[in-house]
C-alpha cells in the first residue's frame, strides 16, 4: 500500500508523447544499431517477445516507464499489466482504464482525500465505486482482487463483485462506507473462491444480517478474515463452524463483540494463525457459567506461527500475561485501543524482541515508551495515539518519550506522534539518532503550541528532519510554525511526496517556499494556514505532477481558484462549502486534482467546479 | 449541514453558562473572527463542531479551548472506540428506572446527574410531585406518606440513603417509590 501508484505519474500528455515517438519507432531501417529492431522482423515477433519480458516487470514505476518507450511496447505494456493502482478514481475513468488495459486481475482504487477522515469533507461528495464495479464487470469477467480506499461502496455493488466476477478472490476495503451487513451477507454467500475478505476501519451499516452464517458450507478458500470494524453483533457459533472449515485461515480479525473465552475457542481451532486480532479481550458481561476459565495462556502457546497481535478493544489487563508466549515471535503489535500504564506494558514489551511495528496509546507515558526503547531495537514503524483526543487534555507523552525511542530504536523509519509539549531538541535528536527515516509525522495537539521549554516555534526541530532525514517522502507539521520551517522544508525536502500543514505559517511565503523547493510532490493537505491566491499560483509548474492539492480555511479566493482552473485545463478545480449558504468570494475547501477526464459528472450541490 | 450536526451534544451536555447562551452560532466561515466573551463562562466539555478561530484562541485565551472540527486529526472510528469504552465504564447504575406506586408509568433519571442523596431526593420529590419525610439512620423516613426505595444488584429491596452515595450508586439497578404504609418493614433490614 504505497503513496506512490498512480499510473500515471507524468502529466497527462504522455499520450501525445507516445504518438510522437511512434512515428520514429515503426519507421523502416533501424538507425540505432540493435539487432532486434531489423526492419525484416515484422512488429508481431517484437511484440511476442516483448510480452514475454514484460510479464516479469512488477513494478508500475517501471511499467510506466516501459509503456513510454514507443507505441508498441505501451500497447504490449497494456497487454500484460495484471494490476492496475489509481490512487485518484477521478483521474481517468473506468472507459479509458478498460480501453487501454486488456487483462487486468487486480484493481487498487482510492477515492476521497485524507482529510475527508477528519469530517473535513461534508458526506456524499462522491467517489463512488459502483461506475467501476460495472465497467470492470463487462471488461475484466477474470478479475479476482479489489482493494478500494475511501471509497464509497453499497450493497449492490458487493452483490455485484460476487455475480458478475465468477473467480473473484480478494475483496479489501478499507476507510470505505456505504454498505452493510445485508450486502456482506449475500457477497460472502455468492463467492465461491473467496480467500480475502479485510474490512478495515469502515463503516458498516448494521441490517441485522447474519452475514457469517452466509459463508457457504463446506471447506472454504479463506486465508484471511478481517472485520475488526464492523460493529455489531456475530453468530459465534457459526464463526467457529467457519473457522474450523478453513484449512488455509492465516489471518483472522475479530471485533469487539467478540469475548476472550470466544477467542479461546477459535484460537484452539487455528493454531495455524500469522495474524491474530482479539477482538475485546475481556470476559463476557453475563458472568461464564461454571467457575472453569479457559486457559488462555496454553492457546497462545498452539498459536506458534502468530507473528501480528491486535485487538484488545475493550481489554481487561489481568488477561494479558495470556499473551507471553508468542510476545518473542512477535513482529507487529496493536495495542492502539488498549488504555494500559506502562507498568502493565513492561512485561509484554520486554519479551518483544523482534517487534517491528508498535502501535499504542499515550496512557502507557513516557516512562512506557523508554521500555519500548530499551528492547525493540529492531523496531521500524511507531504509532502513540492519544487517548483524549483534544486540545487541551493532559499530555502523558512528550518529548521525553521522543528522545527516548530515538535513542534506542535506531531503525525506525516510520513514526505518528501524538502528544500535547515537544521540544525542538527532542525533533532534532530523532533527526540525528534515526536517519533511515521515511516518515514523520508529529502531531502536537495543542494549535499553535511552541517549544515548551524555549518558547521558540518549532521550525528548527521540523527543519532538522528534513536536513538529516535524507529518506524522507512523508511528512506531517504542527505546533507553532513560520515560514521559516517551509523554507527548510523547500530547501532540503527533496524527496518529499506527501506533505500534511495544519495551523501553520505566517504568510504566501510558506507555501511558496514548499511549492517551489519540492519537486517530488504529490500530496499536499493544508488546513487553517494562511495562504492565499499568490502562494497558489507559485504552484502551476508542479500541479500536473501531482495527485492532489487540498487547502481547506485558509485564505483562497474564488477568483484566484478561477485563475488557475483557466491555465490548467487537466486540472479539476473543486470549490466545497459546507454549508448551504451562497457562495462569497471567500473559498472554505479547495480539492483540486490531475484528471484525463474533465470535471466529474457525480458531483453533489455543495461542489463547484471551476 | 449534518457533519456538523453529528458532532452537536447540545442537548446532553453539562454546562456552567446561562441558559440560552449556545455555541450553536457558528455557521461562520472559520476564517472569521469571532470574539466572544461567553467563551469564558461556557463549559467546553463537548467535542463539538466550532469553527476554527485560531486568532481568538490567542487574544482571549480562555482556560479551556473549544473544539475545532477535525482536529486533532484522529478518525472518528477510533475516537468513538475510545470514547464507547468510558462511557461505558461509567454507565453502571446510570439511567435507572423509578417508579411510584399508584403512578400509571415508570421514569428514568440518570444518576449521575446529582452529587447526593438531597439532590436526588429533591428530583424525585419534584418528578413524583411527593414530600419524602426526613430521614435517620434508626427511623428511616419517619413520617412520610411516600419512602424511596431501590432495588440492588443482589436483587434486594433496600431504603434509600443507608449507603453511602458512591455505593449506592454503583448498585442502585431501579428505584421504586414505596407507599410508606409498605415501606415500614425495611428499617429493620439493615
Amino acid at each position: 500500500m504505497s503513496e506512490d501508484d498512480e499510473r500515471q505519474r507524468s502529466p497527462p500528455s504522455d499520450l501525445d508523447f507516445v504518438s510522437n515517438k511512434a512515428r520514429n519507432c515503426n519507421a523502416t531501417g533501424s538507425g540505432s544499431g540493435h539487432p532486434e529492431f531489423q526492419s525484416a522482423y515484422p512488429d508481431q515477433v517484437l511484440e511476442n517477445v516483448l510480452e514475454n519480458v514484460l510479464h516479469f516487470l512488477t513494478s508500475k514505476r517501471d511499467r510506466n516507464a516501459a509503456s513510454l518507450v514507443c507505441k508498441s511496447w505501451y500497447r504490449v505494456e497494456a497487454l500484460t499489466r495484471s494490476e492496475l493502482l489509481i490512487g485518484n478514481c477521478y483521474a481517468v475513468s473506468p472507459a479509458r482504464v478498460t480501453a487501454r488495459f486488456a487483462r487486468v486481475r487486480a484493481l487498487h482504487l482510492k477515492g476521497k482525500p485524507r482529510f475527508a477522515d477528519f469530517n473535513l469533507m461534508p458526506p456524499d461528495w462522491g467517489a463512488h465505486f459502483n461506475p467501476w464495479a460495472l465497467a470492470m464487470a463487462k471488461a475484466y469477467p477474470w478479475l479476482e482482487k479489489v482493494h478500494l480506499k475511501r471509497m464509497s461502496v453499497t450493497d449492490d455493488d458487493l452483490v455485484a463483485l460476487a455475480e458478475l466476477f465468477l473467480g473473484f478472490k480478494e475483496l479489501s476495503l478499507v476507510c470505505c462506507d456505504g454498505f452493510g451487513t445485508g450486502g456482506l451477507a449475500i457477497f460472502v454467500n455468492k463467492c465461491r473462491q473467496l480467500k480475502v475478505l479485510d474490512l478495515m476501519e469502515s463503516e458498516v451499516t448494521d441490517d441485522d444480517t447474519d452475514w457469517i452464517s452466509c459463508f457457504p458450507e463446506g471447506e472454504s478458500h479463506l486465508e484471511s478474515l478481517i472485520f475488526d470494524c464492523v460493529e455489531c453483533h456475530i453468530n459465534f457459533e457459526a464463526l467457529e463452524r467457519l473457522v474450523a472449515r478453513s484449512p488455509s485461515l492465516k489471518k483472522l480479525r475479530l471485533n469487539r463483540y467478540v469475548s476472550i473465552e470466544q477467542l479461546y475457542h477459535l484460537m484452539i481451532r487455528a493454531p495455524q494463525l500469522t495474524h491474530l486480532g482479539t477482538g475485546s479481550f475481556s470476559p463476557p458481561e453475563i458472568a461464564g457459567q461454571g467457575d472453569q476459565e479457559p486457559d488462555y495462556v496454553n492457546a497462545f502457546v498452539a498459536c506458534k506461527s502468530l507473528v501480528c497481535l491486535s485487538g484488545f478493544r475493550e481489554i481487561i489487563p489481568d488477561y494479558l500475561p495470556a499473551i507471553y508466549p508468542v510476545c518473542a515471535n512477535l513482529t507487529s503489535l496493536n495495542f492502539s485501543y488498549a488504555n494500559i500504564t506502562a507498568e502493565q506494558l513492561k512485561p509484554i514489551i520486554s519479551k518483544c524482541h523482534k517487534l517491528q511495528v508498535f502501535w499504542v496509546l499515550d496512557s502507557i507515558c513516557d516512562e512506557g515508551l523508554q521500555a519500548v526503547a530499551a528492547t525493540c531495537k529492531e523496531l521500524r514503524e511507531l504509532r502513540v495515539f492519544p487517548v483524549d483526543a483534544r486540545e487541551d487534555s493532559d499530555g502523558p507523552v512528550s518529548d521525553v518519550g521522543l528522545r527516548a525511542i530515538s535513542e534506542g530504536c535506531w531503525k525506525l523509519q516510520s513514526i505518528l506522534y501524538f502528544c500535547q509539549r515537544m521540544t525542538n531538541a527532542a525533533v532534532i535528536a530523532m533527526s540525528k539518532n534515526c536517519p533511515d527515516l521515511v516518515v514523520f509525522r508529529l502531531c502536537i495537539m495543542g494549535r499553535h503550541r511552541a517549544d515548551h521549554v524555549t518558547g521558540e516555534p518549532m521550525d528548527d526541530g521540523f527543519g532538522a528532519i528534513v536536513m538529516n532525514c535524507k529518506k524522507l517522502t512523508r511528512l506531517a507539521v504542527s505546533g507553532l510554525l513560520t515560514d521559516k520551517a517551509f523554507d527548510y522544508i523547500g530547501r532540503h525536502g527533496k524527496l518529499l511526496r506527501t506533505l500534511s500543514v495544519a495551523f501553520a505559517g505566517d504568510s504566501d511565503m510558506g507555501l511558496k517556499y514548499v511549492l517551489e523547493g519540492c519537486p517530488k510532490l504529490q500530496k499536499l493537505e493544508i488546513r487553517d494556514s494562511p495562504f492565499g491566491d499568490a502562494a497558489l499560483c507559485s504552484g502551476l509548474h508542479l500541479y500536473y505532477n501531482m495527485r492532489f492539492l487540498w487547502m481547506s480555511s485558509c485564505s483562497l479566493t474564488r477568483h484566484g481558484c478561477q485563475e488557475i482552473a483557466r491555465g490548467m485545463p487537466h486540472l479539476v478545480v473543486e470549490v466545497i462549502r459546507s454549508s448551504d449558504e451562497e457562495m462569497d468570494d471567500a473559498v472554505e475547501i479547495l480539492y483540486m486534482y490531475r484528471s484525463l477526464e474533465g470535471p466529474r459528472t457525480d458531483a453533489p450541490k455543495f461542489v463547484t467546479i471551476l | 449541514m449534518a457533519f456538523e450536526k453529528d458532532f452537536n451534544l447540545d442537548a446532553t451536555e453539562l454546562r456552567l453558562g446561562l441558559p440560552g447562551t449556545s455555541e450553536e452560532s457558528e455557521k461562520q466561515a472559520s476564517t472569521t473572527l469571532r470574539i466572544s466573551n461567553k467563551r469564558a463562562m461556557t463549559d467546553m466539555n463537548e467535542d463539538s463542531s466550532v469553527a476554527a478561530d485560531k486568532k481568538c484562541d490567542q487574544e482571549t485565551a480562555p482556560p479551556t479551548k473549544a473544539q475545532v472540527v477535525g482536529w486533532p486529526p484522529i478518525r472518528s472510528y477510533r475516537k468513538n472506540s475510545l470514547q464507547t469504552k468510558k462511557t461505558e465504564a461509567e454507565t453502571c447504575g446510570m439511567y435507572v428506572k423509578v417508579s411510584m406506586d399508584g403512578a400509571p408509568y415508570l421514569r428514568k433519571i440518570d444518576l449521575k446527574m446529582y452529587k447526593g442523596y438531597p439532590e436526588l431526593l429533591k428530583a424525585l420529590e419534584d418528578m413524583f410531585k411527593f414530600k419524602v419525610g426526613k430521614y435517620s439512620e434508626r427511623e428511616g423516613y419517619n413520617g412520610s406518606e411516600f419512602v424511596p426505595t431501590y432495588e440492588d444488584k443482589d436483587g434486594d429491596l433496600m431504603l434509600v440513603g443507608d449507603v453511602p452515595w458512591g455505593m449506592f450508586i454503583n448498585s442502585c439497578k431501579r428505584l421504586r417509590i414505596m407507599k410508606g404504609s409498605e415501606a415500614r418493614g425495611l428499617r429493620c433490614v439493615v
